[in-house]
């Protein structure tokens, strides 16, 4: 009977080490994947005509400049957006707002958080675009503003959950000491609670960008879908093409293993490591954070 | 002196603190009001017709009965893959792994498959499932791959909710002569059961409303039929509304809206359901 | 008096360096209550965790010597680790119920064994109710959860707990530390009873409480034994200076 126990013991604990070890499979067979199918664009397409400024796919013009201006600047005009407006929200509920309050606004924050992206985009075409048409007097409302502003609602219900527990992990006795300094409350908060907490809400905030630049559908229905570079932020109300929505829009017409399809996959790749890069800073600033002893929640 | 200073600080204050309420107060009130504008438009749509009957007219009369079926079809293939691998893993990592290289690169692994592009993910899928492995464009292609992203989430809930039972539990449990697998079914798992469901269920909603990863992987928009096995395709709900809201002329607004309503008690009901059992869990808990 | 268990030169080293236990040769006679006692960090807790091999969870760096159980080296690889913490009983200086019922609590080490028969659970938990002399308190409401017992109810279910498995050898570490005087002399009245079927070791909370229920016991101080004698000599009349020091309070 021990025996048999110690049998199953085993058994089920191997597989347990397996499970444990499947993200690392996981990231490496998409890793591989995106390799496989995307470098061959860089033998097929000329380094120079790859990053070019022109994307017109039919007429073989792979430029991905414009796309990627696209996606940088609805990620940077959502962030502009986001981080103020998030952490705002975070500190508000985190040191201003009465815990009643505060238990009643936080699901609704979740609850954005929580809508799929479709609808957003939904939302965008029906009503922000047609709006932002007519009160901007622009040509047409589906422009990188309007990406901008959807990707910078669904980026900070992620800033707003992640700061506030950030905000919320920092001991009430430094909040104390600073009071009993005689500091009001808005001081200690810009000088004690917002510092003590600056690693995690700089995750926040990172990942809440991460999640901007990853968005399709809402950018794909919201900003025009035109391949332009942008040259500034003035080009924030024309359309634009991200990343992300010309894989979407184009993947499903494309020959198997033709250019396109390469390109296609390439973009993908570089997604990829822009999100790697982001996240491996993220972990790296939190993984610091924790060896000064000091509590984190990513 | 003292009194200036301090009416100015007051006043800093007063500021700082009204501009963060109006901020907040800008961030919510959309949601409130776009929650309550879709529920207006979309309400006059539903029906039971709506909810049970099949398309018509080109999607643009009758009802979504396929969407919201191959929407379940879905969440259950995504269900099947990730649950007990993501729970598994996380019982690794928070029972078994020793705190070495290996497990940060465990780690690392899942921060970056939380981050990946959800339309990256339809690449991978598209790439792997549907074409290398030929499962065609099908419900298990596109839930495999709604797995693989919905795991870093299951897994990262799952850990924070084994890590919450209490250590002396297992310490105890240990000396009296249990093994740690036994502890963990016996003890640590059946405590930490609730913070698990909570995060399963927020992970399959985030699943569900999903659609750049279903778009080359399994999603069709008109079918003829239900799918009869998981090598079909399938129409699926968040697909839907996309096409219908982009793709299809003159698309009565009431049936987008209504989609799109359908789409919104979907999420605030697992959203309740979650709060709800997190909710019985802190009452009954036993530690 | 037969002893139970013999330790030959046992050293204990610690991963982070710190030593605990430095060739350390004791005896425990068999059915008789052992105390070690003497000042934090001498090393008592981590002997009881040796004797269930409880320290394998611990960042142990090197353990030597021997640990003889009825004359088998319970260090040894081959040892059945299981089997001797269901031998070696422990009780932690915390009450620590599991989140279960009150039975559920004495049952437990029965359904890690394997234990099928169910006329054997309900045998075992009123022979173990009984024998910490908490039957009376909770015979009627063995269903309830067990946090909702009063401290020293908690702590006596645990003792409880480990005399359902019908181990050999109980091991206590500062069973009462946290308990109110009335709790604190129920649990030592309870070892007075345990130790005519069981050896029982004990790291008591005071020297008080070391002269109370000692038959033997044994002074460390820093990871050494220092001193070792029946317990109506050691408290009384000390050999080493160092142990009178302590007994008479003057350092701990």
């Amino acid at each position: 009977m021990q025996k048999d126990l110690n049998w199953r013991e085993f058994l089920i604990t191997r597989l347990i080490k397996f499970s444990g070890y499947s993200a690392i499979i996981f990231v490496s067979m998409i890793f591989f994947f995106l390799l496989k199918e995307g470098l061959p664009a860089l033998s097929e397409v000329p380094l120079g005509d790859l990053f070019s400024t022109r994307w017109y796919p039919i007429e073989s013009y792979y430029g991905i400049l414009p796309l990627i201006s696209g996606s940088i600047l609805v990620t940077v005009g959502a962030g502009i957006i986001a981080v103020p407006f998030g952490i705002g929200v975070a500190i508000y509920l985190a040191e201003i707002a009465p815990r009643w309050l505060r238990n009643m606004l936080k699901p609704l924050v979740e609850l954005l958080g929580g809508l799929p992206s479709v609808v957003l985009g939904f939302l965008g075409i029906l009503i922000l675009s047609p709006t932002l048409r007519v009160t901007l007097d622009l040509p047409t409302g589906l422009t990188a503003l309007s990406g901008a502003l959807l990707l910078g609602g669904i980026a900070i219900p992620t800033v707003v959950s992640i700061s506030e527990d950030a905000l919320d992990a920092v001991p009430k006795s430094y909040r104390d000491a600073a009071l009993a300094l005689g500091a009001t409350r808005w001081q200690t908060i810009w000088r004690v609670t917002l510092p003590a907490a600056r690693s995690g809400v700089l995750t926040a905030v990172m990942l809440g960008v991460g999640r901007s630049i990853g968005e399709t559908m809402t950018v794909m229905m919201v900003t025009g879908n035109a391949p332009i570079l942008a040259k500034g932020l003035g080009d924030l109300f024309s359309p634009v093409r991200t990343m992300t929505a010309t894989i979407a829009a184009e993947m499903g017409e494309v020959a198997n293993a033709s250019t396109h399809y390469h390109v296609l996959f390439f973009i993908g790749l570089v997604l990829f490591l822009i999100s790697l890069a982001v996240n491996m800073t993220a972990s790296a600033i939190v993984f610091r954070q924790k060896k000064r002893a000091e509590r984190v929640l990513s | 002196m003292n009194k200036f200073f301090t009416k100015n600080r007051d006043l800093t204050q007063k500021l700082g603190f009204s501009l963060l309420t109006l901020m907040t107060l800008m961030t919510i009130l959309p949601i409130i009001a776009t929650v309550i504008y879709i529920i207006v438009q979309g309400a006059p749509a539903i029906s039971w017709t709506f909810i049970s009957d099949f398309p018509r007219e080109g999607m643009r009369e009758g009802g979504i009965i396929p969407a919201i079926i191959g929407t379940f079809y879905l969440t259950l293939g995504t269900a099947i893959f990730s649950v007990p691998l993501g729970i598994a893993a996380a019982i690794y990592l928070s029972e078994y792994a020793p705190e070495n290289k290996a497990t940060r690169l465990i780690r690392l692994a899942i921060i970056n498959l939380a981050g990946i592009p959800s339309v990256v993910y339809g690449l991978f899928g598209l790439g792997l499932f549907v074409l290398f492995l030929n499962f065609g464009t099908s419900i298990l292609a596109a839930s495999l791959t709604l797995s693989i992203m919905t795991l870093p989430v299951i897994i990262s809930t799952t850990e924070e909710a084994l890590r919450a039972v209490p250590q002396s539990f297992r310490t105890v449990s240990i000396s009296l002569g249990g093994t740690r697998w036994q502890t963990i079914r016996k003890t640590v798992l059946p405590q930490a059961l609730p913070g698990i469901i909570t995060g399963v269920i927020l992970g399959l909603e985030r699943a569900a409303g999903e659609t750049a990863p279903i778009l080359f992987t399994g999603a069709a928009f008109f079918l003829p039929r239900l799918p009869h096995s998981p090598f079909d395709a399938t129409m699926a709900l968040p697909y839907h509304l996309f096409v219908i809201s982009t793709q299809v002329p003159e698309m009565p607004i009431k049936i987008q809206y209504g989609t799109a309503l359908v789409l919104l008690v979907f999420v605030i009901g697992m959203n309740a359901l979650a709060t709800f059992v997190r909710g019985r869990a802190r009452a009954k808990r036993q530690w | 008096m037969k002893n139970k268990i013999v330790i030959e030169n046992l050293t204990l080293q610690y991963s982070d360096g710190t030593e605990s236990l430095n060739g350390i040769n004791l005896d425990i006679p068999a059915n008789a209550t052992t105390v070690l006692f003497g000042p934090a960090g001498g090393g008592k807790s981590s002997i009881l965790r040796c004797l269930n091999r409880l320290n394998d969870l611990a960042d142990v760096e090197k353990v030597t010597g021997k640990i003889l159980l009825d004359g088998e080296n319970i260090l040894d690889l081959k040892t059945d680790v299981i089997a001797l913490r269901r031998k070696v009983g422990m009780v932690f200086a915390r009450p620590v119920v599991l989140p279960f019922s009150i039975r559920g609590n004495l049952t437990y080490g029965l359904e890690l064994a394997g234990e099928k028969r169910k006329s054997r659970y309900a045998e075992a938990v009123e022979r173990s109710l009984k024998l910490a002399a908490l039957w009376d308190e909770v015979h009627d409401r063995l269903d309830d959860p067990a946090i909702a017992l009063s401290g020293g109810q908690q702590q006596r279910l645990c003792l409880a707990r480990s005399i359902a498995l019908e181990p050999e050898v109980l091991l206590l570490d500062e069973p009462t530390s946290g308990l109110d005087p009335i709790s604190t002399s129920k649990v030592e009245d309870a070892l007075i009873e345990l130790k005519k079927q069981y050896t029982v070791i004990l790291v008591p909370h005071s020297v008080q409480q070391a002269a109370r229920t000692s038959d033997y016991a044994a002074f460390f101080l820093e990871g050494k034994l220092i001193e070792y004698a029946p317990g109506t000599e050691i408290f009384t009349n000390p050999k080493k200076q160092r142990t009178e020091d302590y007994v008479m309070g003057r350092f701990g």
